[in-house]
């Protein structure tokens, strides 16, 4: 341990932390009680702030930069209401196990308690939405803290921590010593699997008949997209992705199903059905996956690998749990198998289905569609793109016709399903990939919900592609007032009260378009793809009674899955 | 199933707060709870009774480890141990009733900690299952107030050291 005996401001602890955790972005917004840092930030040059212009904002910009980087998010806010705005962006982190670290002002030590000037209890607040969070008391342990919190963020099954920092903390002055190590006792993350199972893992789905490898987004977050691409290859193993898990594996490969679940392909679904053995990849069995848990998978053995020990047998008990690494077990699985198994009549079976129930989309009568859109964008760019997707049908569309190539392409909200996720997390996607096109998509309603965040694309000059698919409709909240609630289309018709997208973007100082034709589309395409040093936006006006299909009744069983419309004249 | 369940945890600002949050959280019951001092000075023990099949209560120790703040986390219900409670009753006395009172307060082994003229508060420890039993035949005369600290809990015989957390994330 090197010692550097003169004595730091707290501040000045920060960003020597900041600098030791090779940390090269913070999204902020500034305030009272973290002034102090942001004296120290104006003449700190080893990293960049980018100013958001909301602090959820800052959260999901974190995000967008930790998912597309696989690196740790950084945000820094002030007290009280700075510290409460960043609530929604920690969930969703939490729900998708987004690293990132919050530090929020807090009032002074004395005045915690005493309902002070901008005073909220975020360590409080947070608890329950957070891997971990901490209330720094005293400078001393300022250093340690930071160190602990990037280290439980990012390693293990990750996640965001919140770092409450106290204004006469920052301000106190104390010797500074990196700390090299962390020793937390309560916290060992185990990577290493189980070799015994994992023998019997490689034994099982080698001589399965109907095997299927369910993968979800740990596949991406270890880093085991090649590990998985390999095994799947050698041993022709189809694979079936989570909405998280797109990109895990190449949406172009024939081996690919695309994703499963609600919104899921029916070969997909199809296969989860019928298969024998189903290996779970750092995936989760969630609801919007399973559907009833009863008729789920019910004939196959069931593999689990996950970091998370919680994971397993929480919503579906399988027969032979893996915890740790899923790229090391993968590896090694990969290595132990005795034989590959021969999958052939099963992945015809599987091509049968695919043909049996395409994806589908009316495309004769010369109306714009979404499926249509995300089809020419995901030819455009080969799939080689960031792409992130807000919450809605625009969302599973992109899911069901954008072909993923490569991991960390999808950047989405999917366990808190976050509208207003996806103007901020791409300016923070952009930030962390320079290689690549940023592709924005939004619904009309969820890019309202963070439109303050246009500017800040602006001003850095993002080269991001805000594409809304405007269907005048809070439009998946539309799809299941048609089929579930009578068709009373409850306050989500917004034609009459959504403002003009293209004046909105130049206001804010961004080069738009919009089309409601399908002839446009190349061309518009093919200038947004020619502006690269600044953001652009399209507005692509598309129909407003589309449905996603297929799709599972929530808490349904795949025999529940409806393909297509069930009335087509009763539409608004 | 009641399940008895021991928690070694970080004795630091909000540690116990994020057990019991854990707990309404998930939607776990905590049927009691009792926290305390160990024999290392910062680390409490939590003894929690909770109740839960045998999946939900291997979920609630996953939890349990989950947490940075917990160190070590066993469900007692399986093993040997020795479990105790302790409740002070005040119930109500009259000139009839007191030898009475005295008496099964006897046969409890329970101790008379305080005595107005109208009621008389008893102490009881021991097995949750005894004390209930103190409760039930003191509940007739009439219990004005009712205290009870929640199980405590240990294994018998030589326990292991606290060793470092496995499996946990
Ligand atoms: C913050 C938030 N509020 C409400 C919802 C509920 N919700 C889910 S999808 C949806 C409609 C989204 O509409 P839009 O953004 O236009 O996208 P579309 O479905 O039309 O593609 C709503 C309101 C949500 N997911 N997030």
């Amino acid at each position: 341990m090197k010692k550097e005996n003169k004595l730091l401001s707290g501040a000045d602890i920060f960003f020597e932390c900041l600098k030791h955790e090779k940390v090269e972005y913070i999204f902020g917004y500034p305030g009272g009680s973290v002034l102090k840092l942001y004296e120290h930030l104006y003449d700190v040059d080893f990293l960049k702030h980018i100013l958001v212009r909301h602090e959820q904002g800052a959260v999901h910009a974190a995000e967008g930069y930790a998912k597309a980087s696989g690196k740790v998010g950084v945000v820094l806010v002030t007290s009280g209401p700075g510290a409460t705005n960043t609530v929604t962006g920690i969930a969703d982190a939490y729900m998708d196990s987004v690293p990132i670290v919050v530090f929020t002002g807090q009032v002074p030590s004395h005045l915690i308690g005493n309902d002070a000037f901008q005073e909220a209890d975020i360590v409080g607040i947070t608890r329950p939405i957070t891997k971990h969070n901490f209330l720094v008391r005293d400078v001393k342990d300022l250093a340690l803290t930071i160190r602990k919190a990037f280290f439980i963020a990012s390693t293990g099954r990750p996640g965001p921590v919140v770092v409450d920092l106290p204004k006469d903390v920052i301000a106190s002055n104390c010797e500074f010593e990196y700390p090299e190590d962390v020793d937390l006792r309560g916290y060992k993350p185990n990577y290493k699997g189980h070799s015994n199972q994992i023998k019997k893992a490689a034994e099982i789905i080698s001589k399965a008949k109907k095997p299927l490898l369910y993968v979800g987004g740990g596949v991406i977050m270890s880093g085991g997209a090649n590990e998985l691409a390999l095994f799947a290859r050698e041993n022709k193993l189809p694979v079936t992705m989570t909405l998280q898990g797109l990109g895990a594996f190449p949406g172009t490969d024939e081996l690919s199903l695309g994703m499963l679940g609600m919104h899921g392909t029916y070969w997909a679904n199809q296969a989860v059905n019928n298969c024998d053995v189903l290996v779970s990849l750092g995936a989760r069995f969630d609801d919007r996956v399973t559907g009833k848990t009863d008729t789920f998978a019910t004939g196959a053995y069931k593999i689990h690998v996950d970091i998370d020990p919680t994971c397993i047998d929480k919503n579906v008990v399988v027969d032979l749990p893996i915890v740790g690494d899923v790229k090391h077990i993968l590896a090694e699985i990969a290595s132990e198998m005795p034989r590959t198994p021969d999958t052939d009549d099963w992945l015809s079976q599987i091509n049968e289905w695919r043909d049996e129930c395409p994806l589908h989309y009316e495309d004769n009568d010369g109306r714009l569609r979404t499926e249509f859109v995300i089809e020419k964008i995901s030819e455009k760019t080969k799939g080689n793109a960031v792409v992130i997707t807000d919450v809605g049908q625009h969302q599973m569309w992109t899911a069901q016709y954008f072909k993923y190539n490569y991991p960390r392409s999808n950047i989405t909200s999917g366990g808190l399903g976050t509208m207003g996720f996806s103007v901020p997390a791409s300016i923070g996607a952009s930030f962390a990939v320079k290689d690549r096109p940023i592709i924005s998509i939004s619904g009309d309603g969820g890019f309202q919900m963070n439109i303050q965040e246009l500017i800040t694309a602006s001003y850095y000059k993002v080269p991001v592609k805000f594409f809304i698919i405007n269907n005048n409709f809070l439009g998946m909240v539309r799809q299941w007032q048609e089929l579930f609630h009578a068709e009373k289309y409850s306050f989500t018709d917004l034609s009459l009260s959504n403002p003009d997208f293209v004046k909105v973007g130049e206001a804010f100082n961004i080069e738009s378009f919009s089309t409601d034709n399908p002839k446009d589309v190349d061309g518009l395409l093919e200038k947004a793809f020619s502006i690269n040093d600044r953001p652009v936006l399209v507005e692509f006006k598309v129909v407003k009674e589309d449905m996603v299909f297929p799709m599972v009744p929530s808490g349904g069983s795949i025999s529940d899955m409806i393909v297509k419309r069930l009335n087509p004249k009763r539409m608004i | 199933m009641k399940h008895t369940i021991s928690i070694l945890v970080e004795n630091h600002f909000g540690s116990f707060d994020r057990v019991a949050t854990m707990f309404s959280g998930k939607g776990f019951n905590i049927r009691s709870i009792s926290i305390g001092e160990t024999e290392i000075e910062d680390i409490s023990r939590m003894t929690i009774v909770t109740q839960g099949d045998a999946q939900l209560i291997d979920q609630v120790v996953k939890q349990l480890n989950r947490l940075i703040d917990t160190i070590k986390v066993v469900d007692l219900s399986h093993a040997p141990r020795v479990e105790r409670e302790l409740a002070l009753i005040k119930v109500n006395i009259s000139k009839g009733s007191m030898e009475e009172i005295k008496n099964l307060c006897d046969i409890f082994r329970g101790n008379i900690v305080d005595i107005t003229n109208r009621s008389m508060t008893i102490e009881v420890t021991g097995p949750p299952d005894k004390v209930d039993a103190a409760v039930n035949v003191l509940a007739p005369f009439g219990i004005k107030e009712m205290a009870r600290s929640g199980i405590v809990a240990l294994q018998r015989g030589e326990q292991t050291k606290i060793k470092k957390k496995q499996n946990i994330t």
